[in-house]
């Protein structure tokens, strides 16, 4: 089953190869993993999203828990909480199409943010679902080029640490 | 007052009461080494390998409970110390290692004896450090000896660059550590405890298994009351020997991979395992599926990752053993549980001890490798602090050397690193100058380290080595003779060194037995010198095996007997 791991580090040189090694150390699988600075500069949030049965998922939170940077962690699947990615996409739909794409768009609120002379390039925020409905549905439009940020993710109690 | 980032090294070990340091010296940490010059209180002890400094210092925390130290330099000294820090971190050894590092200005670029320490033994230690300011340098050591030597211990690492070793600061030892995201669980739950103490008393047939982690937490004392009070039979891992008295009578021995028949058996009938201080490590548990198959499981453990690792835990307990112990301890003394001296079960157990006993082949000829240790056994009365190599050697000194005291078994269990032994009795004579010790080794493994005798040599430590010389790596000979149709492809180290010879061309003494009658005078001959290493070299049996023997995937009592296996073929160039 897949997980939404939230992990609050000393933000700290080397931190987040101490986190991926273990992943790959113990034959963990990441799917993505996002890091960024909390309100307190000292600390970053790391959201992990990975998969595994419930004993692996344990060993997991345990492992992370045991590095010694590791302030807290806390698996989002055990709470309520919200989760967001961002996704940039520059399709190159052909003329015809052009209104049709922006239409599609407007309907997921990906926000148009570059154009040029046969592309446009979207952003798009949201949770697991509406990203990939959306992915689908302007496929066929001819994607040129994608990046995605990575899960990150919450809590709805908000994370005391933080 | 502002002083060199290598005084302020050296002032911070004496704060932590460090006496002996194993190192090796290189460039960049010439200045540290330097200071060592003049320096009265600290003792540095000049091994003749990095490797060997690690398991010296491995050694010294082992047999003394301290936390051991090393320090060596950038690039290949680092690189060398890596096998010694692994060891150490499976076994969970509290060890603070100082590597040299080149320049802060030069990291990265491919500098001369640069390696990334950091990143290459971040796998295998607690916690490393990279120092980049001076002015963090005391706080830093502060920290890796507080890391190593609390909760679950283990190696930590510190990679001084020159220029910090070099650079000036003040100096200030931090009287407290606090680390907010380090704080290892002491006390177990009170609920658990209690729960502890209800199935223990609603079971019928009980085993306990004690590991490493008693001999770690200084549980020993607590293990024997506990075990005593509900008169449950104790198994000990590899790791655990020591952690319960071998000669008592509800000692089992080993359990495992070349575990006894009883205490296999016993914890494959038990209703309750007990596991304290364990890991369930494979060679422990054999096929997981089947491991202790009638048994609800207890586990207590300080590492909450140790837990449900490897096997199903019925009731898991997380916190220092010594405490959890005491709790329980007092639990089934407030209840007023009672446990009978005699029980069907303790019965059944015995009855298995007598069944199987462990045993080898009585021979007047050729010198059987069990013969020898028993002898050890025999001549030390049990006193004497045994150090292992890896393979048959060890399995050996762990069978038929009963130990009654902790930290008095000295072996590399998790990651079985052959060349540990000789060095990390080194290290033991050191943090115990007064008693025997003994490195039982394998003529494969003694090659290992064997450059350590120039240290053993210079320091006039009476460490003995007997070599139980089969001619073979001869635990994987075992394997090949049992499951490779006896082709042993490259395991035959005929044409060996004459160890006697190696002994002496050092300045140590070389002994040498051929025959079975001849161990015992060896023996005594070799606990006469105490200013001086000793090799003792026993030509042993080639086809001696260690049994019993669970095979790789079976379940821990499907083992393989002395009787069930026919005599090897004969070999080519062997009698
Ligand atoms: C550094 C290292 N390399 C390889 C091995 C694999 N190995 C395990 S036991 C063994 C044979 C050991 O031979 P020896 O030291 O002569 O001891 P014996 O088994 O004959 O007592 C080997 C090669 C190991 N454990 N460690």
């Amino acid at each position: 089953m897949r997980h939404t791991i939230s992990v609050l580090v000393e933000n700290r040189f080397g931190v987040l190869s101490r986190v991926s090694g273990l992943f790959s150390g113990r034959g963990y699988n990441i799917e993505s993993i996002s890091v960024g600075e909390t309100i307190d500069s000292a600390i970053s949030l790391m959201t992990i999203v990975t998969s595994g049965d419930d004993q692996i998922i344990e060993q997991i939170t345990k492992q992370l828990n045991k590095l010694i940077d590791v302030i807290k962690v806390v698996d989002l699947v055990d709470v309520e909480h919200v989760e967001r990615e961002m996704v940039l996409i520059k399709a190159a739909p052909k003329k015809g199409d052009k209104t049709e794409f922006l239409k599609l768009a407007e309907i997921f609120r990906a926000r148009v943010i570059d154009s040029g002379a046969s592309t446009f390039t979207v952003e798009i925020t949201g949770d697991e679902k509406k990203i990939a409905a959306f992915i689908e549905l302007i496929k066929p439009f001819g994607i040129k080029e994608f990046a995605r940020t990575g899960k990150v993710g919450m809590a709805r109690e908000g994370l005391k640490n933080t | 007052m502002k002083i060199s980032g290598a005084k302020i090294l050296l002032e911070c070990l004496k704060k932590e009461k460090v006496k002996h340091i194993f190192g090796y010296p290189g460039g960049v940490v010439l200045n540290i080494f330097d200071e060592l010059y003049d320096e009265k209180s600290l003792e540095l002890i000049l091994t003749r390998h990095e490797q060997g400094a690690i398991h010296s210092a491995d050694g010294y925390a082992r047999a003394s409970g301290k936390v051991g130290v090393a320090i060596v330099t950038s690039g290949p000294g680092a690189t060398n110390t890596v096998t010694g820090i692994a060891t150490a971190s499976m076994d969970s050894i509290p060890m603070v290692i100082f590597s040299g590092q080149v320049p802060t200005m030069l990291i990265g670029n491919d500098a001369f004896q640069e390696a990334d320490i950091v990143g290459i033994t971040r796998p295998c230690t607690k916690h490393n450090y990279l120092v980049k300011d001076v002015k963090d340098l005391a706080q830093t050591i502060k920290e890796a000896f507080h890391i190593a030597s609390t909760g679950r211990p283990g190696p930590v690492l510190i990679d001084l660059p020159r220029d910090v070793s070099a650079g000036m600061a003040e100096f200030e030892y931090p009287k407290e550590v606090n680390i907010r995201s380090y704080n290892p669980t002491y006390h177990g739950n009170k609920w658990m405890t209690k729960k502890v103490t209800q199935m223990i008393a609603e079971a019928e047939r009980p085993v306990i298994m004690a590991g490493g982690g008693v001999i770690l937490s200084e549980a020993a004392k607590e293990l024997t009351q506990f075990a005593k009070l509900i008169n449950a039979p104790v198994t000990t891992t590899l790791m655990g020997l020591g952690g319960f008295p071998g000669s008592d009578d509800l000692a089992l021995g080993m359990l495992g991979m070349h575990g006894t028949y009883f205490a296999n058996k016993a914890v494959q009938n038990a209703d309750l395992l007990i596991g304290i201080g364990v890991r369930f490590d494979d060679r422990v548990t054999g096929r997981t599926a089947d491991f202790a198959p009638k048994a609800k499981i207890i586990q207590i453990d300080i590492d909450p990752t140790s837990i449900r690792k490897n096997v199903r835990v019925d009731l898991p307990v997380v916190g220092d053993i010594k405490h959890v112990l005491k709790d329980v301890i007092k639990s089934i003394k407030e209840q007023k549980l009672k446990f009978a001296k005699s029980s069907p079960w303790l019965t059944q157990v015995n009855e298995w001890k007598t069944e199987h006993p462990l045993s080898y082949k009585k021979d007047s000829d050729i010198i059987q490798p069990e013969f020898v240790v028993e002898k050890i056994y025999e001549l030390t009365k049990g006193d004497a602090i045994i150090c292992t190599e890896v393979g048959q050697n060890q399995m050996w000194s762990a069978q038929f050397y009963k130990y009654d005291k902790p930290r008095q078994w000295l072996s590399s269990g998790g990651l079985g690193t052959m060349g540990y032994g000789f060095p990390a009795a080194i290290g033991a004579q050191f943090a115990c100058p007064d008693k025997l010790v003994i490195d039982i080794a394998g003529d494969g493994s003694i090659q290992m380290n064997i450059q350590e005798l120039a240290t053993a040599v210079l320091n006039k430590l009476p460490v003995k080595v007997a070599i139980l010389n089969n001619g073979f790596l001869g635990m994987v000979r075992q394997w090949q003779e049992l499951f490779f149709k006896e082709r042993y492809s490259h395991t035959d180290l005929d044409g060996g060194p004459d160890f006697v010879k190696v002994a002496e061309a050092y300045g140590a003494v070389g002994l040498r037995a051929t025959k079975p009658s001849e161990v015992e005078a060896v023996l005594k001959e070799s606990f006469k010198i105490k200013d001086r290493p000793v090799f003792m070299d026993f030509a042993c049996d080639w086809r001696a095996k260690v049994f019993p023997m669970v095979p790789a995937g079976a379940a821990i009592d499907e083992m393989i007997l002395a009787e069930h296996v026919s005599e090897p073929k004969k070999h080519k160039n062997r009698k």
